[in-house]
């Protein structure tokens, strides 16, 4: 087992460790903490599967953007349900979640194309941008477009409506249980 | 030489197959979108290792455009969530019963 080997497996391990105890906090702090540990040890992984660009964009977006946008909204809101769902609810779809991941697994270790070892190789950021910018320069702008679709949206949905508030107190005018049924 | 191939894609299919489990067994929205991200998590570890696999750029170029949509997605998906405790009060999805007769 070369050195290369023996990281991939601790990163692989403290990844699944971290995204484990994340998933099955019921407090939602604790699992984003618990995620900021699997992203930072995802980072690594793309760093060692030769993605340095990418590493560095995980932990910039993954770990400190977006969970810090959650984080703020778990601030925001005050009371949050902390049980989990009964099994009844989710088992059987866990059970066919786990046959299919059989299955999955089956069918990569079956191929031989699995078995290849990789070989350790590194695409440079100036390559990775260059190759990025000549040949999939229209997706960028595609996803900048999303971005801007995305924004958009936000602010839309942010934005406190008068007219539904004053519909709201028309309501509650005339029928006064029409808005305590709303809260129920 | 770092590891065959079918190992990197063992570890992605397991922590896709958690955040599945995040997604279904939490009754807690702001879980769910965490689960959500954690599968695209799983998405792009198996896209890299792709990439090295075939020597090909695409595969890294794909996970960024992951990241930017799952960046999109986890925003939008927040801002609808508190949108939805303005209105409701709770994000409980099982709370949200004004559509049901």
């Amino acid at each position: 087992m070369t050195l290369y080997a023996a990281i991939f497996y601790l990163l692989g391990i403290v990844i699944l460790a971290a995204t484990g105890l994340a998933v099955t906090r019921r407090q939602p702090v604790h699992a984003v903490l618990y995620l900021i540990v699997a992203f930072l040890g995802t980072a690594a992984l793309f760093f060692l599967l030769g993605a340095p660009l990418l590493a560095a964009f995980v932990v910039i977006i993954y770990a400190g953007a977006i969970m810090v946008l959650i984080l703020f909204v778990i601030m925001l809101l005050q009371r949050s349900p902390r049980d989990l769902r009964l099994l009844s609810e989710w088992g059987p779809a866990v059970l066919l979640g786990i046959i299919f991941l059989a299955v999955a697994v089956a069918t990569v270790f079956k191929d031989p194309g699995s078995r290849i070892v990789l070989q350790a190789a590194v695409a440079q950021p100036r390559d990775f941008g260059r190759f990025l910018f000549e040949r999939y320069w229209l997706a960028v702008e595609i996803v900048s477009i999303l971005f801007l679709v995305a924004l958009v949206a936000i602010l839309h949905l942010g934005k406190r409506r008068e007219a539904d508030d004053d519909e709201d107190e028309v309501n509650s005018v005339r029928n006064p249980n029409a808005a305590k049924e709303g809260h129920s | 030489m770092i590891v065959p191939l079918g190992h990197v894609f063992l570890l992605a299919g397991i922590v896709f197959a958690l955040g599945l489990f995040c997604l279904v067994a939490h009754r807690n929205l702001i879980m769910t979108l965490i689960g959500v991200e954690v599968m695209m998590n799983a998405a792009a570890i198996a896209f890299v290792a792709a990439a090295l696999r075939w020597r090909l750029m695409e595969g890294q170029a794909f996970v960024l455009f992951i990241l930017a949509v799952s960046a999109a997605e986890i925003s939008l998906g927040l801002a609808l969530v508190v949108s939805l405790y303005r209105r409701t009060g709770s994000i409980d999805p099982d709370r949200y019963d004004i559509l049901k007769w």
